[in-house]
């Protein structure tokens, strides 16, 4: 992303909007500057501004006025009043930065628009995780801090050394130059994003092990984790299995998302399930 | 794609937070799915939804690429819900927000007897879903439970501009406007609901919840923490 120094008047309202906090005012030239190393290419300054197209050299000499009389001027926070900001065309790697921070995006790998993939919210058609198994999605850089795959990259190397499976279709695991030892190409190990999301499937007797291993990783890296753990229902739509090895962990469940089993397989190609017993109890 | 999950929060937070989407899976029930996608949406029209969405487009409040500068003094903050339906393309996710469990059980019964074989899901409180699914006569196929946050928490902000940002699990409503948004009601700018409809239109899936964020931002100016 850049902006157009022509056109920028230095409200600063895009200060308030990037994700990241990577654009400020930049004193010395009074326009509005992307730190471009801490930009994820988000499109958040873009995409969600509202944009008006005043004159600059009018909007300039009223701030001015309004400035000297230290008059407080009190236009909407959420508009870019000169639609300053203007897509650069992105290159290899930096193009990584907008199919894993640009939710409208959707990432070559999947065909999803996102970060993941579709995970448990179609399981019921895909039975991606099955009885007596567990699906982690390890989240990394969400809320608003980031993650540079380099830090990634320590967490899907210490997965592997587990020897745990990585999800084929994700897009972490379609940068990763070495799916055995979850090495991620060199190339893009500096490169910043939003948030990036590995995901693994364990048998239900290895998740302890697998949240503490998340747990010393952790430690090693300077961005925030969000664990989601997906796990299919019994016959009664009851989970008792999975919930108590994480409170025992000393979570609080609080929010899930919950897989209704609504959904039916209706491509006509498409191959049916085998069908699966679901009694876990 | 865990757009809705990681919404922080105790589960009490979640009184007024509903958020039901519908799926299809790739290679398995996407064809044909657009007219189902649709008929999922209009379905939630009639138990008042707070907001509407699909992913690739956005929610029932978008930014405007050509504002007239008039706006600033008269705002449109009405949700465009025939806009969403009607500006459906193709396959995605589409959700539809409510801020009551009542309006989220009928909804559930309706898709349930709408029989439209996609994927549907509810993302709020665990009880809560477990409620919406007593209601309709169904169990539970699987669960994903939200761990929260953890790792360099000393990154993140207090509880009610988490509370406000991570209600786009995108990661569109930054940090600093929802801070930003919180001293503006305090200090009287804004109403709750004016600053709330600013953060909606950052959500670029529509699964943002404007109810949740007017009172998340009544309580953040009067100084209540949690």
């Amino acid at each position: 992303m850049k902006i157009n120094a022509e056109k920028c008047v230095a409200c600063g309202n895009c200060t308030y909007v990037c994700p990241m906090g990577a654009i400020y005012i930049d004193q010395k030239i009074h326009r509005a500057t992307i730190n471009r190393d801490e930009c994820v290419e988000c499109y958040a300054c873009f995409n969600g501004l509202s944009q008006e197209h005043l004159n600059p050299t009018f909007v300039r000499a009223v701030r001015k006025v309004f400035q000297t009389f230290r008059l407080r001027f009190d236009p909407e926070p959420d508009v870019c009043p000169t639609a300053a900001f203007e897509p650069d065309e992105l290159a290899w790697p930096r193009i990584v930065r907008r199919a894993f921070s640009d939710p409208r995006v959707p990432h070559e790998s999947t065909g999803v628009h996102g970060r993941g993939t579709e995970e448990v919210k179609t399981n019921d058609v895909s039975g991606r995780v099955k009885v007596g198994e567990v699906g982690f999605t390890i989240e990394f850089g969400r809320p608003g801090v980031g993650a540079r795959f380099r830090d990634i990259q320590k967490m899907c190397t210490a997965l592997a050394q587990r020897g745990v499976a990585f999800e084929k279709k994700n897009p972490v695991t379609s940068l990763m130059s070495d799916v055995a030892t979850g090495a991620i190409r060199e190339d893009i190990l500096d490169e910043k994003v939003l948030s990036a999301i590995v995901e693994i499937k364990v048998s239900i007797d290895r998740a302890e092990e697998i949240i503490r291993l998340v747990w010393d990783v952790e430690k090693q890296i300077d961005t925030v984790v969000a664990l989601g753990v997906g796990v299919r229902c019994d016959e009664d739509g009851e989970e008792n299995v999975v919930a108590p090895i994480l409170e025992k962990l000393g979570y609080k469940l609080e929010r899930a998302k919950t897989n209704i089993g609504l959904g039916r397989i209706t491509n006509p190609a498409a191959p049916q399930p085998a069908q699966e017993t679901v009694s876990v109890k | 794609m865990t757009n809705t999950l990681h919404r922080f929060g105790p589960a009490e937070s979640f009184r007024d937070d509903y958020v039901v989407f519908a799926m299809c899976s790739k290679g398995r029930n996407d064809q044909d799915s657009l007219p189902k996608l649709k008929r999922f949406l209009e379905l939630a029209l009639a138990h008042k939804p707070v907001n509407l969405g699909d992913a690739i487009h956005g929610g029932a409040l978008r930014p405007s690429k050509d504002m007239n500068p008039s706006s600033h003094w008269h705002r449109d903050t009405a949700p465009d819900f025939e806009g969403v339906i009607q500006g459906l393309t193709g396959p995605t996710t589409v959700a539809a927000v409510f801020d009551n469990r009542v309006a989220a059980e009928d909804f559930v019964k309706a898709v349930k007897d709408a029989d439209l074989g996609l994927s549907i899901n509810i993302s709020t409180s665990i009880d809560g879903a477990e409620q919406c699914c007593f209601a309709a006569g169904i169990p539970r196929h699987s669960v994903g439970y939200s761990l929260g946050f953890e790792g360099a928490t000393e990154k993140l902000p207090g509880s009610k501009v988490m509370m406000l940002s991570t209600m786009c699990g995108h990661g569109m409503v930054s940090h600093s406007l929802a801070k930003k948004l919180v001293d503006w009601v305090r200090e009287g700018r804004r109403t709750p609901e004016q600053a709330a409809s600013y953060m909606t239109r950052f959500c670029s899936c529509g699964v943002f919840n404007p109810t949740r964020a007017a009172r998340i931002l009544e309580e953040a100016a009067r100084g209540e923490s949690q």
